[in-house]
């Protein structure tokens, strides 16, 4: 593509071809097709999420080759992935709990739900369970604040929930781990 | 040129009007189902395939599905509305598959409403007919009430079947301009969606006659002007918590189709953009927002008009426009209720925006955390764009404007103008020094001009109805309505529209239904984490910028939550504050340190091992972060501390002198201590002690082992004899 020239170095193929042993090649196009944009640096946050929807994660080799390919300093990617919440550097489990710490939930008892997931799971905020099941997180406000107190587990919002429904949810995805996470909320009580 | 935006304009509307004639919806029976985020928690996607399926097999052709955003009742989802032609619309709460089950076999095959699920109780009388009339709570006009008795005690001498006909009154329709304000009163009928305007009783005698005895329309009396909630209150009207609502901003919410620009098109969408591209004047755009007295919905109350005209008289040509959507306070939900429910409004109201600072390129920045909001606005732009509406020579005008979404990734202070810019350049979200405000030298060093996501939605309104109309509606500093995201304890969660200056009271009891358990209300938290407590002695407090400032509080985006008596105000002041401090970005040294040693104390309070100099540094650091931070975060933070400091100091007192905790919140001040009276030495609570630290033998009095207790309170649940107290 001609607008790559402008940032392209000598051994721009090289690059490019190892690049693509470490990123997906449509995540390589993105980066590829905006680079010659104005303000294309502003693209970082963009290329992140993309890497992270693909990876779960944000691993090192990735983000060398995210600087690499947009020509951004490894500093800077670095800095932007460790500073916004969202963005992880480390692997994942097969399904991510986060309990709703918004003010709703806190108020109605998001706190409780929290102690009985570290309980349950034997694992903290932000850590992951041995067998690579679950991986725990707190998340802000998930705006479903009429249903406090929630939980969502990797898509689904579950609310309002109880301490004790916390087994009945955690066993649909253990008993049926490749089975599509059940569509309905627990009824309303 | 302005010829060729009409006849776009027009051109659009036919085309609408001609695909929206040809599904024929008004003769069919039409099946309503909520679909944002909240409502597919509750599980709006399994009524909606529950719904397809019997539609199939029933094979009936005139049931149609319709999918629209979510109306803001949230503990009430999945809301599903049913429309069956001259009947008035029927609206169900929490519904699931076997009442959509019910609600087909009986509604829709045998024309019988399933009362039971109505929403609110909505059907607890069955009317063919309803009279709303406007209560003009604004404009403090008292005559209307009068003609709704007049009309009731008419209708009761005269009508066959009075008890067919229900009489109501709404808050507002927001309908009245300078000339009749006062002198009239508005009246919408439904179904048949006509709105009366009436001024003597001659006139509800005209609509008795004709109207009610004769079933035709008063051809004479009916209003011209279009309404700003009608379509909203056609439908919604009957229901307590929507009926005290003055809908602006959220008119459509409940109402379109998210998805569809027709639709919205329908209900008066592009209207204000085409009026505002036939005129072509940017000015004239500014001095009707500067006439509405719209102040910026995101917290700060600037006003929107001043701080377009800021920019539109920048030197520099090159301008970008931002919508700020990166709603992170904890408990807020308005701004995603916008996007996901009336995703085309935003970009209209945007469009405008942009062409009155004659800016050539917007974002809107969103939070990643809101995926279908998201995916809504990236189809409102493409729709839009494909339509000629965005883009290149918008509506045939020859202006160009063009939109892309950016996303958050989870930094509350991205919230922040300077930081939200950051953000967008790509950078780490980090707040910069003002001046020069953003306005002057803002993204890309241009100017910028951020706006909030409700300040946006209200942007059309104002255009088709007027600058004047609008700031009627609110107080004489601020014009319009404000939504709130109603939660906590109260008992109707959910997004509340109401004109600014209505009272707190109007809003937690009248709408939100009171307290949960009709416990005593101890306070309501106004702004999220940057704001403050007003405790229930002020709850005759109007909903403004200054009276809200004046209490130690702020109005912040709109998060309103109630607590109650149950709730500890120092276990509340540390949740935000543990939210201020994750949030704090790390670049100053007042908000980085200072938030986190404030979080230490509350801690420290909450746990018991406070002494009195810990209150005191306590609130020399609260003022000394409050004046010495860099951004609106650390210098807000330190807001929920000082209000309850101000409001419940004897609370504070408390924790530290007493070592006690009213409301059972603060887990380590709570002792359990079993009756010596009332145990009978059942041994359950022994049982179910986890640390197992309670001793006793059977059919004697158990004891508590206070060092070993963790206080988790399983004895006190499981106790059947009430004998485990807690204090």
């Amino acid at each position: 593509m001609s607008h790559c020239c402008q940032v392209s170095t000598d051994n721009w193929e090289d690059v490019k071809a190892k690049c693509l042993t470490a990123l997906p090649e449509d995540i390589v196009n993105y980066i590829d097709d905006h680079k010659g944009d104005e303000h294309a640096e502003s693209n970082l946050i963009a290329i992140l999420h993309r890497v992270q929807r693909h990876f779960g994660y944000l691993g090192q080799e990735q983000m060398n080759a995210v600087a690499q390919l947009a020509q951004i300093p490894l500093a800077k990617v670095t800095g932007v992935a460790t500073f916004y919440h969202l963005f992880r550097l480390q692997p994942r489990g097969k399904h991510v709990i986060s309990v709703c710490m918004g003010t709703a939930c806190y108020v109605k008892g998001a706190e409780k739900l929290s102690q009985r997931l570290m309980d349950e799971l034997g694992i903290h905020y932000g850590e992951t369970t041995k067998d690579g099941m679950f991986s725990l997180d707190n998340s802000r406000c998930l705006g479903t604040c009429g249903l406090a107190p929630v939980i969502m587990v990797d898509d689904q919002v579950y609310g309002p929930v109880t301490p004790s429904e916390i087994t009945i949810i955690l066993e649909k995805y253990i008993k049926q781990p490749r089975a599509a996470a059940p569509k309905a909320a627990l009824a309303v009580q | 040129m302005s010829t060729s935006v009409t006849q776009f304009f027009e051109g659009l509307q036919s085309r609408v009007l001609e695909a929206t004639a040809a599904r024929r919806l008004q003769e069919k029976i039409v099946i309503q189902v909520g679909s944002a985020t909240c409502e597919h928690a509750a599980g709006s996607l399994d009524v909606m395939d529950e719904f397809v399926k019997h539609v199939k097999s029933s094979g009936r052709q005139d049931v149609v599905l319709r999918k629209t955003g979510c109306t803001g009742r949230c503990s009430k989802e999945p809301i599903v509305g049913v429309t069956v032609p001259g009947q008035l619309p029927v609206k169900y709460e929490r519904v699931n598959r076997e009442l959509v089950h019910k609600i087909f076999t009986s509604h829709i095959q045998d024309g019988a409403p399933v009362v039971e699920s109505a929403l609110d109780d909505s059907l607890s009388e069955i009317h063919k007919s309803e009279f709303v009339f406007c209560a003009g709570v604004r404009c403090g006009l008292e005559g209307e009430n009068v003609m709704m008795h007049k009309f009731a005690q008419k209708l009761r001498d005269r009508a066959p079947h009075p008890e067919t006909i229900k009489v109501s009154k709404v808050g507002c329709f927001g309908a009245c301009s300078q000339e009749d304000r006062g002198k009239c009163a508005y009246i919408l009928h439904r179904p048949s969606k006509a709105m009366y305007r009436i001024h003597s009783e001659q006139d509800l005698d005209e609509i008795i006659a004709t109207q009610v005895l004769g079933g035709q329309l008063v051809e004479r009396l009916l209003a011209t002007d279009q309404l700003v909630s009608k379509d909203f209150f056609d439908m919604y009207g009957d229901v307590a918590f929507f009926n005290r609502q003055s809908r602006v901003a959220l008119r459509n919410c409940g109402v379109v189709d998210p998805e569809s620009l027709d639709e919205y098109v329908t209900y008066g969408g592009f209207k204000a953009l085409g009026t505002v591209l036939t005129n072509r004047d940017p000015q004239w755009v500014i001095n009707e927002v500067l006439k509405a007295r719209l102040r910026g919905r995101g917290g700060g109350g600037f006003p929107t008009g001043k701080k377009w005209q800021m920019a539109f008289d920048q030197k520099e040509t090159t301008r970008y426009l931002i919508c700020n959507g990166d709603e992170g306070d904890p408990g807020a939900f308005m701004d995603r209720g916008m996007l996901e429910s009336d995703p085309f409004n935003i970009v209209e109201g945007m469009i405008i925006g942009a062409y009155a600072i004659q800016a050539q390129k917007g974002f809107l920045y969103i939070r990643a955390e809101y995926p279908l909001a998201i995916k809504r606005i990236q189809n409102a732009i493409d729709l839009s764009r494909a339509s000629g509406l965005l883009g290149q020579d918008i509506m045939a005008s020859g202006y160009s404007f063009d939109l892309e979404i950016r996303l958050g990734a989870g930094a509350f202070v991205c919230g922040e103008e300077t930081a939200l810019i950051a953000s967008i350049e790509g950078e780490r979200g980090q707040p910069g020094l003002r001046p020069p405000y953003p306005v002057e030298k803002g993204l890309w060093g241009k100017p910028t001009c951020i706006n909030n996501v409700e300040t946006f939605a209200n942007i059309s309104a104002i255009i088709n109805f007027g600058g004047d109309w609008f700031a009627r509606i609110g107080t004489a500093e601020s014009g319009g309505t404000k939504v709130f995201a109603l939660a906590g304890r109260v008992k109707h969660t959910g997004l509340v529209e109401v004109p600014l200056g209505t009272t707190l009271k109007d809003v937690v009891f009248d709408i939100g239904g009171g307290v949960q358990d009709d416990k005593p209300l101890k306070a309501v938290q106004t702004g999220g984490p940057a704001g403050g407590f007003i405790p229930a002695k002020w709850l005759d407090m109007e909903v403004d910028f200054a009276p809200l400032a004046k209490a130690g509080s702020i109005m912040g985006s709109g998060g309103m939550i109630v607590l109650s008596e149950e709730d500890c105000i120092v276990d509340i002041a540390k949740f935000y504050l543990s939210f201020t401090t994750d949030e704090s970005c790390g670049k100053c040294t007042p908000c980085r340190e200072g938030t986190t040693r404030m979080q230490e104390i509350l801690e420290r309070i909450t746990i018991g091992t406070a002494v009195m100099g810990d209150l005191d540094k306590l609130e020399r650091l609260a003022q000394l972060c409050q004046q010495t931070s860099l951004c609106g975060l650390g210098r807000a933070a330190p807001n929920p501390i000082l209000s309850s400091l101000d409001h419940f100091r004897d609370e504070y007192l408390e924790h530290i002198i007493d070592k006690r905790c009213r409301s059972k919140k603060c887990v380590a001040l709570i002792r359990y201590v079993i009756s010596q009276e009332l145990c009978i030495g059942c041994t359950v609570c022994a049982r179910n002690c986890p640390v197992e630290c309670i001793s006793g033998k059977r059919k004697e009095v158990h004891v508590i082992d206070q060092e070993r207790c963790i206080k988790c309170g399983q004895c006190f649940q499981v106790c059947r004899f009430d004998a485990v107290e807690r204090g």
